[in-house]
């Protein structure tokens, strides 16, 4: 970090400027606080251009050119990946409702309800995303009998079941940390105004806690988006299993490549303006110190 | 020792209950293999990766505006797109590749799957690490920098001796965090068919038809193994505080 030399003493001015001009500073600490001005998705883009090259390179005579193989398969990948948003936002909304109510369960007074709560949102939390998908794909029925009619449980419905529980178990994360953030004067002043634990839980705790919470939680869903691609691993038709059958169909090993960077692109497209987003509204509701 | 094997035949004998990786030496040897690979990848990745942030976090201050950019691209790159995506473009990608043809006209990779593995977990978890030790290095005053400067530390040695060693200290909470991510990440390499425990306990519910026993067991050894990651590094982290310094 430079050293300030402005002076409010005029004498010191030409001093000052000429200290500047002859002083090096061998460590210079330029980087430190440096952000960028390049777009990040440069990167990415340049990245996909250089595969796409590659396999273009790669491609024999009388083979399509990759950019129209791309094109021609975009339709189905784009059903695909609507596929994984609808999941994601399907796995968000449950697991967030069942994790709001776990998490108050958490800070309750009762340690009846305290200490299971405590111990479901730890075991969902450490238990890794693929595994809990693995567990709700072969556990749940893939048909259930409801008022004597047999309906068929979809693949996808199962993959957001198993999904939500991670979610779930790291929304009351997120809730029982915002409120064990708000200081403890808060609790103290409300109850001395009378307030009921309820009433001070719901009208001066949570009001104040879904802003510290909604940027871990937006940062929960671009994770959950990036994992809905594991939908793929137990056989639902998400992005990532339909570029597999695109590539199996045109069988050329050349367009792996592009294809899977392809998909990378797409996800980066959704998921960062959401980050960025995400780091806006942080810096929005940082407390300054 | 059979005794205890036998205990779970018993079990199986007489609740159903088929836990088949304790009483029949078979799956159990191949779960063990399963174990040990997963703790294996984890092991590799973990370092690596804590090296690859380390790194990432001294190039982030360098003087020249290119590395810092390249280093924000491979950030921004990793953090947002899917990990699994990123390990088919490693793999199938990038590998398909790097391949070396025989004599008789085939394509032998040249790179194995179980390395394409913590090629693509080590760089994915060591992004997160990168941001974690560059927001760690950035809460150190740089009045502290100053004062080592001025003691004619030069660039490196600031940042090896006093930069770095302070940071980390800041930075284990979060460190924590992203390495059970990352033991739970393992799991992935499941899709190319490394055998870790994953992969090879689905092997045997597919032989022994015990899905839910085996799930189980899943479950609980890896809630085990992310509990005693995270208890090693609280006991790092208590043995590496300083009076005075932290929270």
């Amino acid at each position: 970090m430079k050293p300030d030399w402005r002076t409010d003493l005029p004498v010191l001015v030409p001093e000052a400027l000429r200290a500047v001009s002859t002083t090096t500073f061998p460590n210079d600490w330029r980087g430190r606080h440096w952000r960028p001005t390049v777009p990040a998705g440069l990167g990415l883009l340049l990245l996909f251009v250089a595969c796409c090259g590659v396999a273009q390179a790669q491609a024999g005579p009388d083979q399509p050119s990759v950019w129209a193989t791309l094109w021609k398969w975009t339709p189905l990948l784009l059903q695909g990946f609507l596929l994984n948003l609808a999941i994601s936002v399907l796995a968000m909304l449950l697991g967030t409702v069942l994790g709001l109510l776990l998490g108050v369960a958490q800070i309750a007074q009762s340690a009846w309800a305290r200490k299971p709560s405590w111990l479901v949102t730890q075991f969902f939390r450490n238990a890794p995303w693929l595994v809990l998908l693995f567990y709700c794909m072969y556990l749940l029925p893939f048909r259930v009998t409801v008022l004597g009619g047999t309906v068929a449980i979809p693949g996808w419905v199962k993959a957001t079941l198993g999904l939500s529980l991670p979610v779930m178990a790291n929304v009351s994360e997120i809730l029982r940390g915002a409120v064990q953030s708000i200081p403890t004067g808060q609790w103290e002043s409300a109850a001395s105004l009378a307030f009921s634990r309820r009433w001070i839980l719901w009208m001066i705790i949570l009001p104040q806690c879904i802003r510290r919470m909604l940027p871990p939680w937006m940062n929960l869903y671009s994770i959950l988006t990036m994992a809905t691609v594991l939908a793929s691993i137990v056989g639902v038709d998400e992005l990532l299993t339909l570029t597999a059958r695109a590539l199996s169909a045109e069988d050329r090993p050349g367009l792996l490549l592009p294809f899977y960077s392809y998909d990378l692109l797409w996800f980066f497209i959704y998921c960062y303006p959401i980050a960025r987003l995400t780091l806006y509204l942080e810096r929005r509701y940082a407390v300054p110190d | 020792m059979q005794d205890f094997w036998d205990w779970f035949r018993w079990l199986y004998e007489a609740t159903g209950i088929n836990l088949s990786i304790f009483y029949d030496a078979f799956d159990r040897a191949h779960f063990l293999a399963g174990a040990i690979m997963t703790l294996r990848l984890s092991a590799v990745c973990i370092v690596l990766s804590v090296v690859i942030g380390i790194v990432g976090a001294w190039l982030q201050e360098s003087r020249l505006k290119f590395v810092r950019l390249m280093v924000y691209w491979y950030i921004q790159f990793f953090r947002n797109t899917p990990p699994l995506v990123q390990l088919f473009f490693f793999y199938f990608g990038l590998g398909g590749l790097l391949t070396s043809a025989t004599g008789s006209g085939e394509h032998v990779p040249l790179v194995g799957n179980v390395t394409w593995a913590i090629v693509s977990l080590s760089f994915f978890a060591g992004a997160f690490n990168t941001e974690i030790f560059r927001s760690g290095v950035q809460a150190i005053s740089s009045t502290t920098i100053e004062a080592a400067e001025s003691l004619g530390f030069s660039r490196l040695r600031i940042y090896c001796l006093i930069v770095f060693p302070l940071a980390l200290r800041v930075s284990l909470p979060a460190l924590t965090n992203n390495l059970v991510n990352l033991v739970k990440t393992t799991t992935l390499a499941y899709a190319i068919a490394v055998p870790e425990m994953l992969y090879v306990t689905s092997q045997i519910w597919s032989d022994e038809l015990n899905v839910p026993e085996l799930m189980n067991v899943l479950l609980v050894s890896y809630v085990i193994l992310a509990g005693a990651l995270a208890y090693l590094m609280r006991r790092w982290e208590r043995a590496l505080h300083l009076p005075g310094f932290g929270a």
